[in-house]
């Protein structure tokens, strides 16, 4: 009968001062997080120390929270132009033409070759191109990323799969986050989180960020840096690309490419020393510098063209050969342009271009305003409940207030413990479970109260009260568990921060309101051995 | 120390007799709802609208709202919401969403930054782009319908059927008052919208779920009450708890509306406004509802005729 045996109360009792100093670290800010960890003696194993924290949502912390999208269309538009070279190359090795050449379809190309000779020549080398997807050495079956078709009379089609072009994105969204993750690096940007997030989007999140517009600067540039030649009156095999300053107007440039981004091993800001105009210095590996090198041998006296995004930057004569691996590339650029083209450059293309599909940006004023008003909401809530609880149930209110209390300090330990996000809906979470909290316990009093009154002796009454009460306990916060559990899965950012909370509330009320209630109530009744409920 | 008591001990209410007013009442609103719904519609945040939000403070600490109108209905962006609140020249500004895709919206931020940046410091700026809206739309609409398929699964494991059912249209029932306060009162709908909706749907059942638990209890010791006296008695055995705990809720949720801040307030409105409809439901709709469901499955329980009457 109301027995609380003494493995039972250390338990509990350890468990919960566990749960505790789980929540100490949160409580400091960085610096006193960093001088409480080095005032710990060395002899104290490491994994024995709290040392994780709470991390503040953006919404509370401020920053800039922008959700990118992998440009589908261009990434195909790009890989369509690089099965074109593909197959153009190979007509080419195998001396195989195309009757009206290579054309653009759907997601591929297609090229007509009536000689059936031909095409046994030509169909093996195509087929090179086609790459299995899926994982052979687990076995997984996949498709081809290039879907070749043959009719009767000599059409050969290639396109794109639908599993090549998931497999693509997939791979695209990939390179993106490295290339993101290189070119926030070099801003010198803090603690970025860059993350997968879909089957072709990417989240970057910066905290203490007010205006992400260098930001969105970086992320909007594809970086796909190309050395051509303009094309000479009369040339045939040219892209037409307009010129920057130049209002719009369009220069012919050769479709052969010299060097690319990927040849560069470094590329720096910095001052023309005669014109002292922006400029970016570069250097090319030694591929680089052999093709570079070769190309103005060939070509003195023509016109270069720079190429960054189609977009004809620079178009300098070429005076002398270049055959030491270096270069720069002057224009009409501001300070600003040429350090963001810096960064483009030393961090690579990305493999399509980035859409901004959601931008959030909180500003650090509002942050802390949050914060604020979320914990004076808390403290309000708090004392409310206390000061309601203790008139309605006297002593067994006071039961339940320290448990209400080791709740919420649990809700921040297990938090800790998860390094989980506190959000500003987080914080109504935790105000909303400060009032259902007590439900179990009020749950608990009445029925013991509904006992006693039914005429069973006070031992008998508690007994009979926790008994029965908890079925209902367990099925109440299970209806409530299911809501919070769907609000996970469904809600991003702050809103999950909310499912969070809410979850792991339900989780220690069990813990606080039952078992630490129960131990407080057995404890007082072998002391104080009271005749009647004090409520 | 005398104790406060919310509700009498041993109390004999008679609410079945109130589902006279609650079953024409919830109708009623329940149909203004619907017609409003399909006349006006929800007042859709830009989480499902897509477009720009904006919220500045004027450094000076004195916004004047006429010439941020003015100015921005200057750029070209469309119809701009333009909203003061708080108290230190808060101002919020709603931008429709802009044709041309995702991209397009990233000009009206640099607009407003530019033009306002000066005097005003900005202290949230959220763009949705029409992708993102839509998808949020089917998540938030996934959402609440998974939870209902969800809450009548467990139901249907943990209760006799009569009992699930009766809860899970209390259940409906808060969720189309709750979107009926929303159209109402023309507040905003966003995905804090979808998160109060959840919980909402959360309360409601637990609600519920007390009742029927003791009235599941009553009905094993008490095997031939009529299903009335068998829920009054449910009701009235578990009243005080459930005056209580919805005091305490209240409580909390009234520290939010009160100081938990501009963001959080519309959120804590909702879930105020929830806590008193799911208390009514439970002992207004769902328990009554058992009478007309009946209580032991096939040995319906009989209304007499002349209450049956009166309650239609």
């Amino acid at each position: 009968m109301l027995r609380f045996s003494r493995s039972k109360i250390i338990a509990t009792v350890a468990i919960i001062v566990i749960g505790l100093l789980l929540a100490v670290p949160s409580t400091m800010n960085r610096e006193q997080r960093q001088a409480f960890l080095n005032a710990v003696p060395s002899w104290v194993p490491s994994w024995l120390v709290p040392s994780r924290a709470i991390v503040l949502g953006l919404d509370l912390q401020g920053g800039s929270h922008v959700l990118l999208e992998v440009d589908a269309q261009d990434l195909m538009r790009t890989q369509v132009t690089t099965l074109r070279d593909d197959v153009r190359r190979i007509l080419r090795d195998t001396r195989v033409s195309s009757q009206n050449g290579i054309q653009t379809v759907q997601r591929g190309v297609q090229i007509r070759v009536p000689e059936a000779a031909d095409r046994d020549r030509l169909l093996p080398r195509l087929r090179e191109l086609a790459q299995p997807t899926g994982n052979a050495i687990l076995g997984q079956a996949g498709g081809n990323t290039i879907d070749i078709n043959t009719t009767p009379d000599g059409v050969i089609t290639l396109t794109y799969s639908e599993i090549g072009t998931t497999e693509r994105v997939r791979r695209a969204v990939d390179q993106s986050i490295e290339v993101i993750r290189r070119r926030i690096d070099s801003t010198g940007t803090t603690e970025p989180s860059i993350q997968r997030q879909g089957a072709d989007r990417v989240l970057v999140q910066v905290p203490g960020l007010q205006d992400p517009q260098q930001l969105k600067a970086l992320l909007g540039e594809t970086g796909n840096l190309e050395f051509r030649l303009l094309a000479q009156a009369g040339a045939t095999d040219v892209d037409m690309l307009p010129m920057q300053d130049a209002g719009g107007q369009r220069v012919p440039v050769e479709r052969r490419i010299i060097a690319e981004g990927g040849d560069l091993t470094d590329a720096q800001p910095a001052f023309d020393t005669q014109t002292n105009q922006p400029i970016v210095n570069f250097r090319f590996n030694i591929r680089g510098a052999q093709r570079f090198g070769q190309a103005t041998t060939e070509n003195l006296g023509r016109q270069l063209a720079i190429v960054l995004d189609n977009q004809v930057i620079s178009a300098p004569t070429i005076q002398s050969p270049i055959t030491g691996g270096s270069g720069q590339i002057s224009g009409s650029f501001t300070v600003e342009q040429v350090n963001n083209l810096a960064v483009l450059l030393r961090s690579g293309a990305l493999p399509a271009k980035l859409t901004i599909v959601e931008e959030r940006t909180v500003g650090p004023g509002l942050g802390r305003d949050s914060i604020q008003a979320g914990k004076m909401a808390t403290y309000v809530a708090g004392i409310f409940v206390i000061i309601f609880m203790f008139v309605t149930y006297g002593l067994f209110g006071l039961f339940a207030n320290i448990a209400l209390l080791v709740h919420v300090g649990l809700i921040f330990g297990l938090m800790s413990v998860l390094e989980a996000t506190l959000t500003l809906p987080g914080i109504a979470g935790i105000v909303l479970t400060i009032g259902t909290a007590v439900d179990s316990n009020v749950l608990i009093y009445e029925r013991i109260r509904e006992e006693v009154r039914a005429g069973r002796s006070i031992v008998s009454g508690i007994q009979a009260g926790f008994d029965r009460a908890f079925a209902t306990i367990v099925d109440s916060n299970s209806t409530m568990a299911i809501a919070a559990v769907i609000l996970f899965f469904l809600g991003s950012g702050p809103v999950r921060g909310f499912a969070v909370v809410f979850i792991l509330g339900i989780l220690t009320t069990v813990l606080t309101a039952v078992t630490l209630t129960r131990m407080m109530i057995a404890l007082w009744y072998h002391w104080m051995r009271p005749k009647v409920l004090p409520f | 120390m005398r104790l406060v008591r919310l509700w009498p001990e041993n109390s004999h209410f008679d609410f079945m007799r109130f589902r006279r007013f609650s079953f024409p009442l919830s109708a009623v609103i329940s149909i203004l709802t619907a017609v409003m719904l399909l006349t006006g519609g929800l007042n859709f945040g830009i989480d499902f609208r897509g477009g720009t939000l904006m919220e500045i403070q004027a450094k000076s600490g004195q916004a004047n709202v006429g010439q941020i109108r003015q100015t921005a209905e200057g750029f070209g962006f469309g119809d701009v919401e333009v909203q003061e609140f708080g108290t230190a020249g808060e101002v919020s500004l709603r931008f429709p969403i802009q044709e041309g895709g995702e991209a397009a919206q990233a000009s009206v931020v640099q607009k407003a930054r530019d033009t306002f940046g000066t005097d005003y410091e900005f202290r949230r700026v959220e763009t949705v782009g029409p992708r993102v809206s839509g998808e949020l739309v089917q998540s938030g609409t996934i959402g609440v319908v998974l939870s209902v398929i969800a809450v009548l699964f467990y139901l249907w494991f943990r209760f006799e059927r009569e009992l699930a059912v009766a809860s899970i249209i209390g259940t409906l029932h808060d969720i189309v008052l709750t979107i009926g306060f929303f159209v109402i009162t023309g507040h905003e709908f966003n995905m804090t919208s979808i998160a109060a909706i959840l919980t909402i749907v959360g309360y409601s059942l637990n609600e519920t779920v007390v009742v029927f638990d003791r009235t599941r209890e009553l009905m094993r010791r008490y095997k031939t009450m009529p299903a009335e006296e068998l829920l009054n008695l449910s009701i009235n055995h578990t009243m005080s708890r459930t005056v209580m705990t919805a005091a305490t809720t209240a409580l909390s949720l009234l520290a939010l509306v009160l100081f938990g801040g501009q963001a959080i307030q519309g959120f804590a409105q909702v879930m105020l406004y929830g806590v008193v409809i799911c208390t009514y439901s439970a002992i207004c709709i769902s328990s009554p509802m058992l009478i007309y469901i009946g209580l032991r499955g096939s040995e319906s329980v009989k209304v007499p005729e002349g209450r049956a009457a009166a309650a239609e």
